[in-house]
């Protein structure tokens, strides 16, 4: 078990668990949500924001976000 | 001719809803907003058949129905209150085909409101090379709805969308059975929380669905978009690209526009010219040839410039190139108390700030999204750029001095590079200072990279400068009206007597030297020369005259109303054809003779204007959007005294 914002490039993952308070609805509507699959496409150029592909769908959040975040690399 | 069906548009953004919609209405859609509130409104009618029409509602983008956003408010309220003027007799929930199981969420829940739906699944064109297949029939049994596989790029199944929304009556209505109820009978859980467990188990339905009968390659979608984000967001090169492209517009801005501009500004002057000569003479005439033509000069004038940043902002937006841009810069604003999503504002401030401001909404920290509404006036937008322009060309010596460049491109760069400037050193200072909490939140869409669809730029860069000039220009046309009248009458005897007094002072002057004397007498004691000179000590230490301060007032309808202002003043009553530099350079101050636009002058205004908050519809917008007047005014009185003192002290220095 580990956080979102500690995979590496290139890493895939199954979200676990999170505080939904600290996550912004969109981000849940957009498919993140426990049973997901995540991978990790990118890091940007500060390491931050990180680039994902969470269920299908490509975005970007920042490590604050993604720190709340427990996955279970795959 | 039957009752035009009512028909509305609602998708997920990114997925060619717009093109969609651009397919179905062509040139028949019209640009608004919804009454009282900035969200804009799309509408427009399609031909269903030769005795059926449809009007079109095109409903913001929106990933779901929950209500978090005034873009989903909106769309919640057209959905499912009957009484809705908008209230349609079917709905087109637009997919991307790509992406069919997260943009079935906001099906789901459309579909729980009990209208009837044509789910139209966009983007056939891409199925075959991302290896996608969909089985529709046992699709449109399982989410009991009726389903158009389409491609609004390429044209295709947009016949079967006409005829399945023709036929909308045998839809069914029957919602999704999803058992909620038992969530909203939770007590203990938030609104989010509700919002959260609604979420999940709408996903585990359209799981359920969709497994059986939706198959996609992952491996065979992915291969392009990966190379191209190598290169886009990489550490050295994503930052090159970015700023040449940035670069590269500005430039293109500039030289592009010139011609048009010129043209434009001429042909204003010879009609307000060919009117005062060729029609009867009176009031009308002159109102017509000194107020409202140059008036309207002064809004045309911005067409080709506004045009051109429309269309490679709308380029940038529609590549998917813009998400990069957001991705790449976010880490870096941030330490200026902005988001990456602030560099959409700050670029569409070079156009106008209204819709820059609009488009901060995006940003979903409240702290970073007031900084962003705050600082944007300060980036250099298109309204300036005339005053820029004119003034540049009247006190900064022509010639070459940097690396090939005109001394007028050196100077007009500097002062957009002061904007951004001002814009990044005040939030900073905001940031510092602002006392607010709130959760940094940010998400991005990445969509794919698109070849821009020309319908979709066309029809932007169209709406967006019909907006802009249709909004700006009704203000513009008002003041110089009014302008024109304050103007020609005034107050006292001086002004009905001007014509004696002059010829009994002035025994030896005859001719077009006597009736310049005359127009100029009048002018001085008109309303508006009063209140000029009513003003003209706190501006003379910035080194204006009481015209320049009559226009500085009249520009915070809109900054562009400056040119438009001494436009009326310079050419009521006098007869000469110049164009308005012309009459600009022979402006001297009636006591030294010394020419008014000078160095100092020209440097203090162009100073002046880069800081000051001069714009009704900004602030308007800006109450709007921080719904108060306290940081609307904070932001005007800031802006506008550093402005007076960095014009004080830049007159002083160089006088």
């Amino acid at each position: 078990m580990q956080t979102l914002d500690t995979l590496r490039k290139g890493d895939k993952a199954i979200i676990t668990s999170f505080i939904v308070d600290d996550i912004p609805l969109k981000l849940i509507e957009m498919g993140c949500i426990e049973g997901s699959f995540v991978e990790l496409i990118q890091k940007a150029p500060l390491k931050d924001p990180l680039y994902l592909n969470v269920n299908g769908t490509y975005l970007a959040i920042r490590k604050e976000t993604a720190s709340q975040i427990l996955v279970e690399k795959v | 001719m039957s009752i035009p069906l009512k028909v509305a548009l609602i998708g997920n953004p990114n997925t060619g809803k717009t093109s969609l919609f651009n397919t179905l209405t062509g040139l028949k859609q019209k640009v608004g907003n919804y009454p009282g509130i900035t969200v804009e409104k799309k509408t427009g009618t399609c031909k269903l058949s030769d005795s059926v029409t449809a009007n079109i509602i095109d409903l913001p983008g929106t990933y779901s129905l929950n209500a978090s956003s005034e873009d989903e408010s909106i769309a919640v309220k057209v959905l499912s209150e009957k009484e809705n003027a908008y209230y349609p007799d079917v709905v087109i929930v637009v997919a991307e085909v790509e992406n069919l199981k997260r943009n079935l969420l906001l099906f789901t829940q459309v579909k729980d409101l009990g209208l009837p739906i044509v789910l139209a699944i966009n983007m056939q064109d891409i199925m075959r090379a991302k290896g996608i297949t969909i089985d529709v029939t046992a699709l449109e049994q399982e989410l009991n709805t009726k389903i158009v596989v389409l491609s609004a790029k390429k044209n295709t199944g947009i016949a079967q969308l006409k005829e399945a929304i023709l036929n909308y009556k045998d839809i069914s209505l029957v919602p999704c059975a999803i058992e909620l109820n038992s969530i909203l009978r939770e007590a203990n859980l938030n609104e989010k929380q509700k919002q959260h467990k609604d979420t999940v188990k709408r996903y585990q339905f359209i799981k359920s669905k969709l497994d059986r009968h939706y198959t996609i390659e992952i491996t065979r979608a992915e291969g392009f978009r990966a190379k191209l984000d190598e290169v886009i967001t990489h550490k050295v090169f994503g930052y090159i690209i970015f700023f040449t492209i940035l670069f590269s517009i500005f430039q293109a801005l500039f030289s592009w526009s010139e011609y048009p501009m010129e043209l434009i500004d001429s042909t204003f002057a010879f009609l307000s010219d060919w009117t005062k000569n060729n029609l009867p003479e009176g009031v009308f005439t002159r109102l017509l040839s000194e107020g409202i033509i140059p008036g309207i000069g002064g809004v045309v004038i911005f067409i080709p410039q506004i045009a051109f940043l429309f269309l490679f902002l709308s380029i940038l937006e529609e590549s998917g190139y813009m998400s990069r841009v957001v991705f790449l810069m976010d880490k870096i604003m941030r330490k200026f108390g902005l988001s990456g999503k602030s560099v959409v504002p700050l670029i569409s401030g070079t156009a106008c700030a209204i819709p820059a401001i609009m488009a901060a909404r995006n940003i979903e920290n409240w702290k970073e999204r007031l900084i962003t509404i705050l600082v944007t006036p300060f980036t250099t937008c298109a309204a300036r750029l005339p005053v820029y322009a004119i003034i540049i060309s009247l006190v900064i010596p022509k010639g070459n001095s940097f690396l090939g460049m005109s001394n007028h491109a050196l100077v007009l760069m500097s002062l957009y590079m002061l904007g951004f400037g001002a814009a990044i050193l005040s939030a900073y200072i905001l940031n510092k200072v602002l006392k607010i909490h709130s959760k940094s939140y940010f998400v991005i869409e990445m969509p794919n990279y698109k070849m821009p669809l020309f319908k979709n730029v066309f029809y932007n860069v169209l709406d967006k400068t019909k907006a802009f000039v249709l909004g700006a220009g009704k203000i513009i046309l008002a003041v110089s009206i009014l302008l024109w009248v304050l103007a020609s009458y005034g107050p006292g005897a001086d002004f009905d007597n001007a014509e004696e007094l002059i010829k009994t002072e002035f025994t030896n002057l005859e001719g077009e030297e006597l009736d310049t004397k005359i127009a100029s007498y009048k002018l001085e004691h008109s309303y508006i020369g009063t209140f000029g000179k009513f003003i003209e000590p706190s501006i003379k230490p910035l080194g204006y005259d009481w015209k320049i301060g009559i226009a500085l007032i009249t520009s915070f309808a809109a900054r562009e109303v400056f040119i438009g202002t001494l436009a009326t003043i310079y050419s009521v009553g006098s007869d000469d054809e110049a164009t308005l530099m012309e009459k600009m350079k022979k402006e001297v101050h009636s006591d030294t003779m010394k020419p008014v636009f000078d160095f100092p002058t020209g440097i203090s205004l162009l100073l002046f204007y880069a800081f000051a908050m001069q714009c009704m519809s900004t602030v308007a917008i800006v109450k709007k959007e921080t719904n108060g007047w306290k940081w609307p005014m904070i932001q005007m009185f800031g802006m506008t005294i550093f402005a007076y003192l960095v014009a004080l002290v830049s007159y002083q220095v160089f006088n």
